[in-house]
């Protein structure tokens, strides 16, 4: 574990056990699993996010593809009766797709990833509402799916499936970028990549798959997260989610810069965010200042860090 | 300076090191990479706090906290790289953050004053710029002499210059020690930090030698000469900074010349009207020389599979190959270490092993995952052969030497056998000791059957090094002279031709 890694793990178990003392409630069964459930959901997107902005892009369209997705899922299980495996398969590949033409526009034509994922952003929830015509999509008792639901909304053995399914993503994840070769070469374009290109690594395949990834990872989560509010409204499902993304990445130790990052820090970045959304319920805090709490704490993070990297830097040659 | 210390984590940088200038001086400030003469300038431009010892300027003692202290003392520094903004223009330049501002409510900028005060400073050395010239369209050389008007706009009393001369061609060079001698006549004190030994020798009125830290001696003018310096920076006498000096050490061309490499009719981008042939033999080191601009980084990156290629073939073997990107290059035998090493070269922040291994990892992998033993093993045994000088191999390469990072830069090659390496400007700002061991490793490889192009911009450099040398002017090879007819003249003919 890096110096960064120790002191995010140190400021999620402060705020552990703060929240715990603050409100035992915090440590009941069903708080965890409920904490759990959200943890995994979110984790599983950040992490796509994470390494999107470990190769030194950004992904600003994580909400509007769970948006899209959401819709999409809705309909092709309910209204067009879709066998659920086709839907499933469908909604993946649709997120992998949209990932590969963000990397495509990203790297062949050298457009600046903030500016393709905006427009993505912006299409994918436009043609989501034009869909759906704006109308709210659920799955109603889930006659035939059941088992998709199972998997996304369910438990195995007390623990919440999304938080299964994140361990899992989670150890491919790893594998993926601290001990292969593809992360290492992501690693070096996020550091530099006129260097990288120069030593021979394939720049511009690599960025692509990061972004492929990225959508896919988002297309698991847009599942889980339809099916677990069974209630998709066009215009607002999904809403900050690439902020959610992007603060859990960077309070997880992602430099925005790329090039830095792991893939426990992510995760811990996630559980971080979603502990203080349960403080914020548990304590009764209006939940008008869900928002600000967080901000609050990843900027005393973000300041703490720089301030201990400075008192560093000022003994480095 | 007085009995300077500095301490870094796990290294003494300094060491009860002295050091003084006096007013109308050039002081020439040489070293290793490593020896700690960028950790003393670093301290006087209070950019670092010494641990020990005390600075005095004009005989007063004074505490530099920081870049903003050392500007008001009157210290000025030019960096190898220049700080300029390429979108502004010269007197915009100049002037950064103290713009001569119109009297009135709105403290407008006054650029009719600016223009005039920046004609007076650059008339002051000698420099035919105009101010209104945008500075990204100036060359490196022109950047420079804006760079030093703009230190001698905050009435510098010390100017402090480091390594001027690594771009810059020898016209451009001559220019600049004109310069340097019209502000050292108007009081100011100048400290020149160079590896050009040539240049300490031409220009400075003493020279400071700095070693593992310490000092390790003093010149006075007359005493200042090439191998008394190198002795004091290194130690002990090196044989030569170069490999061989002898022409009858290369083996003769009597052993069977095969093509390794073969550039045929290849067109640049950048003189989309030249086609260039060249061969390369097997065990030959081919240098190219020729003035900045030539196109000679071009044709290698053309060559090589990273700049565009308007048309032509690249052989090897006799055989052509595809090559459309540097993987592809690679992957045939035939590699470049580029010119701009902290561009492109070093992968900053990430260790030395991981920049060792990086166009090579799938070698260590199996199904995708790396063998960390495995590659940790081949970087060592890399660093050992190139005597690479780092804390560890786990350390990040920022903490390296330039000498040391181009080594690792190089040994990146090594393990793959490259059929034909290129080089460009290998021993650019490395010092003695490394440049060495660099030209050693030129002549290894050749030695091996590698075919070798060494582009260089120090004469010297190539005609010691070289087999044969191809000089470039515009874009065009204006000719290729054989080892015996290798003199500087006879190159810089051609290269100006």
């Amino acid at each position: 574990m890096t110096r960064k890694d120790i002191a995010v793990a140190l400021l999620l178990t402060v705020l552990c056990a703060v929240v715990a003392l603050a409100s035992p409630q915090f440590l009941s069964v069903a708080n965890l699993q409920n904490v759990g459930r959200l943890v995994g959901t979110y984790g599983i997107f950040s992490i796509g996010v994470g390494l999107v902005i470990i190769s030194g892009g950004i992904d600003l369209s994580v909400g509007s593809i769970c948006a899209l997705l959401g819709v999409l899922l809705s309909m092709m299980l309910v209204e067009w009766h879709w066998p659920p495996t086709v839907a499933v398969a469908a909604a993946l590949a649709i997120g992998a797709c949209l990932g590969a033409v963000h990397g495509v526009l990203i790297t062949r034509l050298r457009l600046q990833p903030f500016i393709v994922t905006l427009c993505g952003l912006l299409l994918y929830r436009g043609a989501a509402r034009y869909i759906a015509r704006d109308a709210t999509k659920g799955f109603g008792a889930g006659e035939g799916f059941e088992w998709v639901r199972t998997i996304a909304a369910g438990s195995l053995g007390g623990v919440p499936m999304p938080f299964v399914l994140l361990a899992i993503v989670g150890v491919g994840a790893w594998l993926l970028l601290h001990r292969s070769v593809f992360g290492r070469h992501l690693v070096a374009i996020g550091r530099n990549e006129e260097a990288a290109r120069y030593a021979g690594v394939r720049t511009q395949a690599v960025v692509t798959w990061a972004y492929v990834i990225s959508g896919t990872l988002t297309a698991v989560s847009a599942i889980i997260i339809a099916f677990y509010t069974n209630s998709i409204s066009p215009a607002s499902h999904g809403n900050f989610y690439e902020l959610y993304a992007i603060a859990a990445a960077v309070v997880g130790g992602c430099s925005l810069r790329g090039g830095e990052g792991s893939i426990v820090g992510i995760v811990m970045g996630a559980a971080l965010l979603q502990v203080i959304r349960n403080l914020v319920n548990l304590l009764d805090i209006p939940s008008s200042l869900d928002f600000a709490v967080m901000g609050g704490v990843i900027l005393v993070g973000a300041i703490a860090d720089r301030l201990v990297a400075q008192r560093s830097r000022r003994t480095e040659p | 300076m007085r009995a300077v210390a500095k301490r870094f984590p796990g290294v003494v940088a300094l060491d009860q090191v002295n050091f003084d200038v006096a007013r109308s001086e050039i002081v020439g400030l040489v070293g290793e990479n490593g020896a700690g003469k960028s950790t003393l300038m670093k301290i006087l431009a209070g950019i670092h706090r010494p641990d020990a010892g005390e600075i005095l300027i004009g005989g007063a003692p004074v505490t530099i906290d920081g870049p903003g202290d050392a500007a008001r003392l009157g210290v000025a520094v030019i960096h190898q790289e220049l700080e300029m903004i390429d979108t502004l223009d010269v007197a915009g330049n100049i002037f950064l953050g103290r713009e001569p501002r119109r009297v009135g409510p709105l403290r407008l900028l006054d650029r009719r004053r600016m223009e005039q005060l920046a004609i007076q400073l650059l008339a002051r050395i000698g420099a035919a710029i105009e101010p209104r010239t945008i500075v990204g369209r100036l060359s490196t050389a022109q950047q420079q002499l804006v760079a030093i008007a703009r230190a001698l706009s905050f009435d510098a009393r010390i100017l402090i210059l480091d390594e001027p001369t690594a771009s810059l061609g020898s016209d451009d060079a001559a220019r600049l020690f004109r310069v340097l001698a019209e502000v050292r006549t108007r009081g100011t004190a100048i400290v020149y930090v160079s590896h050009r030994l040539a240049e300490i020798e031409a220009i400075a009125d003493r020279a400071v030698v700095l070693r593992d830290g310490r000092n390790a001696g003093t010149l006075a003018r007359g005493e200042i000469r090439r191998d008394r310096l190198v002795h004091l920076m290194v130690g002990r006498a090196l044989e030569s900074e170069y490999a061989s000096s002898l022409p009858a050490s290369r083996a003769p061309a009597t052993s069977p010349r095969t093509p390794r490499l073969q550039i045929d009719r290849v067109r640049t981008s950048r003189y989309p009207r030249v086609e260039v042939s060249l061969t390369v033999y097997r065990g030959e080191v081919l240098g190219i020389a020729g003035l900045i601009g030539a196109g000679r980084s071009e044709l290698a990156e053309a060559v090589c599979g990273i700049g565009p290629r308007l048309s032509g073939n690249v052989l090897l073997d006799g055989m052509p190959a595809a090559i459309a990107s540097p993987r592809d290059a690679i992957r045939q035998g035939l590699c470049l270490v580029p010119q701009d090493r902290r561009g492109r070269g070093v992968v900053r922040g990430m260790s030395v092993r991981e920049n060792i291994t990086l166009p090579n990892l799938s070698a260590f992998a199996r199904l995708g995952l790396v063998n960390r033993r495995a590659e940790s093993m081949a970087a060592r045994a890399i660093t050992t052969t190139l005597t690479v000088k780092m804390p560890s191999l786990e350390a990040s390469i920022d903490t390296l030497s330039g000498g040391n990072q181009q080594k690792v830069v190089l040994g990146r090659w090594l393990a793959l056998k490259p059929r034909a390496i290129v080089f460009d400007e290998p021993t650019q700002g490395v010092d003695v000791g490394a440049r060495a061991d660099i030209h050693r490793l030129i002549r290894r490889l050749a030695d091996e059957g590698t075919a070798v192009v060494l582009i260089s911009s120090d004469l010297q450099e190539i005609v010691a090094e070289c087999d044969r040398v191809a000089v470039m002017h515009d874009g065009r090879v204006t000719g290729v002279l054989e080892r015996p007819d290798c003199t500087p003249q006879a190159i810089m003919r051609l290269a100006v031709a």
